[in-house]
């Protein structure tokens, strides 16, 4: 598919489970991506597709009732492959990857942070432990960082605590603790939903000068279709834990395939298109993941279901890029080409 | 046919005390609104978006008094043009108008009470009415939860067990209950995922069309403004800076911080990719908001003006529509 050497992190066949009162809830189940470097790969999906706890399970911060069940999660650092699944959660091995070579940005900058220590002490302590530097160097980083970031005087703010900063700094201050070890892997839940569009505008220009600057892989969990437009390459949308389609940005906006996707995409109204565009809700909610359908999850909810659906679709390949789980892609994808060919 | 004003708005103003010190002394104010001036239309839908902390929410609640604001009026028109200034009413003579505004609020998991079930919470509105007999109210209810397509028997249900769309929908019935002219939505679909999210703003429009409904929608999401409104009104730190049909807002936008936040809006369109604008810094804090216009220190075309002159919200034409914008730096004649 891609070029082996550019892959940074590839998960394979991937399954998280949650135990809770004897009941078993398959939140990840069988999920399959490859992030690139100096690429974003966004994963989309609706509350409770599994896609925050894909991240957790990457940062090995999975809470004690659930369990990786199946599946490898593979970080190429350099040259060596690591097998995350197979470290020890709280490992030696396992501390040194996080926070140094996949670094992570919280949904909420108001609770990701701890509020009686102050930003410049949060931001150092990952250079204490990742890096060889020693105090005086550590502050000046931190200044640097916080710098990098926009954030006025920068001297003086790394010794203020959290509560002094307003909703936008504290989602920067957030990212520049996670950028202060050059992560090669960025994994950014949510960054900027509790935010305004205005300062989810100033958050996105960094990440793309992060990306640029650092070749670093960024993946950007998001149920906004609007951000996915602005900033992925590489899109996979998720639910009810599994990816159903995945493929390049103009693949999967251009070309949705799965009736999901295009059910997703036909729900928000889209600025500039006025009134009178149509915008067409998908029919019920999403399932009880202790009750869930057989076969295709969505089935349920899809405009065009059929028998054949009440098995689990298998992922098939379209084309080089885009990949699908649904019995009837053939059908939607054909609409495209025709109006290609016309 | 005349459009016909349900409220109006003269100069209303809302702060809030700062107080501190040993002998919380009030040090300050938060000028939540400051001077609004609108006139809602019978029927129409209004659209008042703005950031978090530019006093939308704020508004909606000043216009039923759910906070009291501190200065100017408001005017509530009936459908026979009698006038009745709420403002100044006593606090048991507002009784029969709250009949007739009524608001959804934002957060459906925080606005039922946990421990009554649907019937006992949305009952309270109707026995104050004096709708005296139990049958009735339960046939009310149960006729609106089947208008807003839920089960009439989920009326004995407890609000833990609905999902977060289906309470939204509860929220919709209890505002619908006393057959209102007005409702105000707050937020009424922010918290909702995408695909709930259509489902309710589908509804509403419904619901706006089978019994005659003014909105006032306050939302953060200019998309859902654009698909939902008829005119929308951008807030900027307690002023209102930009006031025009919806589309206008869009197609011929005048303000720079509508142009700003507009260009900010990520859009679900590969071939509509913009330039963004990219403001710098944060909202200035409602306390000790900028001299001049409040926008200048933020604004990428500020000039002198703008840092020592309040610019007031003026009348142009656009597209052969009312667009009222408070700017010195918009080159259109003024009308009068």
């Amino acid at each position: 598919m891609t070029d082996k050497n550019k892959i940074a992190l590839s998960v394979k066949n991937l399954k998280t489970f949650f135990y809770t009162n004897n009941r078993c809830n398959k939140a990840v189940n069988g999920v399959s991506f490859d992030v690139e470097k100096g690429k974003t790969l966004c994963i989309v999906g609706e509350s409770g597709c599994g896609k925050s706890v894909t991240a957790a399970t990457i940062m090995q911060l999975l809470p004690t009732l659930s369990r990786i069940e199946e599946g490898e999660i593979i970080f190429r650092k350099d040259d060596k492959t690591i097998n995350i699944e197979k470290l020890e959660k709280n490992g030696k091995e396992m501390r040194n990857i996080r926070g140094s070579d996949i670094a992570m940005i919280f949904q909420d900058p108001m609770t990701a942070l701890n509020p009686v220590y102050t930003v410049g002490f949060q931001i150092s302590e990952n250079l204490k432990y990742h890096t060889n530097l020693n105090r005086k160097e550590i502050r000046e980083k931190s200044i640097s960082l916080l710098n990098d970031m926009g954030i006025p005087l920068p001297e003086k703010r790394v010794d203020e605590y959290p509560h002094s900063y307003s909703g936008g700094m504290r989602q920067r201050a957030m990212i520049a603790m996670a950028m202060a070890c050059n992560p090669k892997i960025l994994i950014a839940d949510e960054p900027t939903t509790a935010l305004d569009v205005t300062i989810q505008a100033q958050i996105f220009e960094l990440m793309e000068k992060l990306k640029e600057e650092n070749d670093t892989a960024i993946i950007l969990i998001t149920h906004d279709m609007g951000v996915v437009a602005e900033l992925a390459d590489n899109v996979a949308v998720m639910y009810m834990g599994n990816i159903v389609e995945a493929g390049t940005a103009d693949d999967v906006l251009r070309r949705p395939t799965h009736p999901y996707t295009k059910a997703l995409l036909e729900s928000v109204p889209v600025l500039g298109r006025g009134k009178n565009q149509d915008i067409n809700p998908i029919k019920g909610s999403t399932p009880d993941p202790y009750n869930r359908p057989v076969g295709c999850q969505f089935a349920p909810r899809c405009n065009w279901q059929t028998e054949s659906c009440d098995v689990m679709p298998e992922i098939t390949q379209i084309n080089k890029t885009h990949q699908i789980r649904c019995h009837k892609y053939e059908q939607f994808f054909e609409k495209y080409d025709e109006k290609r060919n016309s | 046919m005349m459009k016909k004003e349900i409220l109006k708005l003269r100069d209303v103003k809302v702060y809030f005390p700062v107080k501190a010190g040993v002998f919380n002394r009030t040090v300050g104010h938060v000028m939540a609104v400051d001077g609004v001036d609108l006139d809602i239309y019978r029927g129409e839908v209004l659209g008042l978006a703005g950031e978090s902390g530019c006093g939308k929410t704020t508004l909606g609640k000043a216009i039923l008094r759910l906070v009291e604001p501190t200065n100017g009026e408001v005017t509530y028109v009936s459908k026979e043009d009698d006038e009745t200034e709420l403002t100044s009413l006593e606090k048991k003579d507002m009784d029969p108008f709250r009949k007739k505004l009524q608001i959804v609020f934002q957060d459906p998991h925080s606005s039922l009470n946990p421990s009554f079930t649907i019937f006992g919470s949305l009952q309270d509105p109707l026995k104050k009415f004096g709708v005296n007999s139990k049958e009735e109210r339960r046939k009310i209810i149960g006729d609106l939860l089947e208008a807003v397509n839920m089960r009439r028997e989920y009326m004995d249900r407890y609000p833990h067990e609905f999902s977060g769309g289906q309470r939204q929908r509860i929220g919709i019935v209890r505002a619908l209950c006393l057959d209102p002219e007005l409702i105000v939505c707050d937020e009424a679909v922010s918290a909702l995922d995408v695909s709930i999210q259509a489902q309710v703003l589908q509804l509403l429009m419904q619901l706006k069309k089978d019994n005659n409904l003014t909105y006032l929608f306050i939302t953060h999401d200019l998309s859902v403004t654009e698909y939902l409104c008829d005119r929308i009104a951008v807030m900027y730190l307690g002023r209102i800076v930009e006031l025009c049909d919806s589309e206008d807002l869009y197609k011929n936008t005048l303000h720079p911080y509508s142009e700003a936040l507009i260009s900010a809006i990520p859009v679900a369109d590969l071939d509509k990719k913009t330039k963004r604008i990219v403001l710098e810094g944060d909202v200035p804090s409602p306390v000790n908001p900028p001299k001049g216009c409040p926008f200048h220190p933020r604004c990428p075309k500020a000039k002198d003006i703008c840092k020592t002159e309040v610019p007031t919200l003026k009348k142009y034409s656009t597209n052969g529509n009312e667009h009222y914008a408070s700017c010195h730096l918009i080159d259109l004649p003024e009308i009068s």
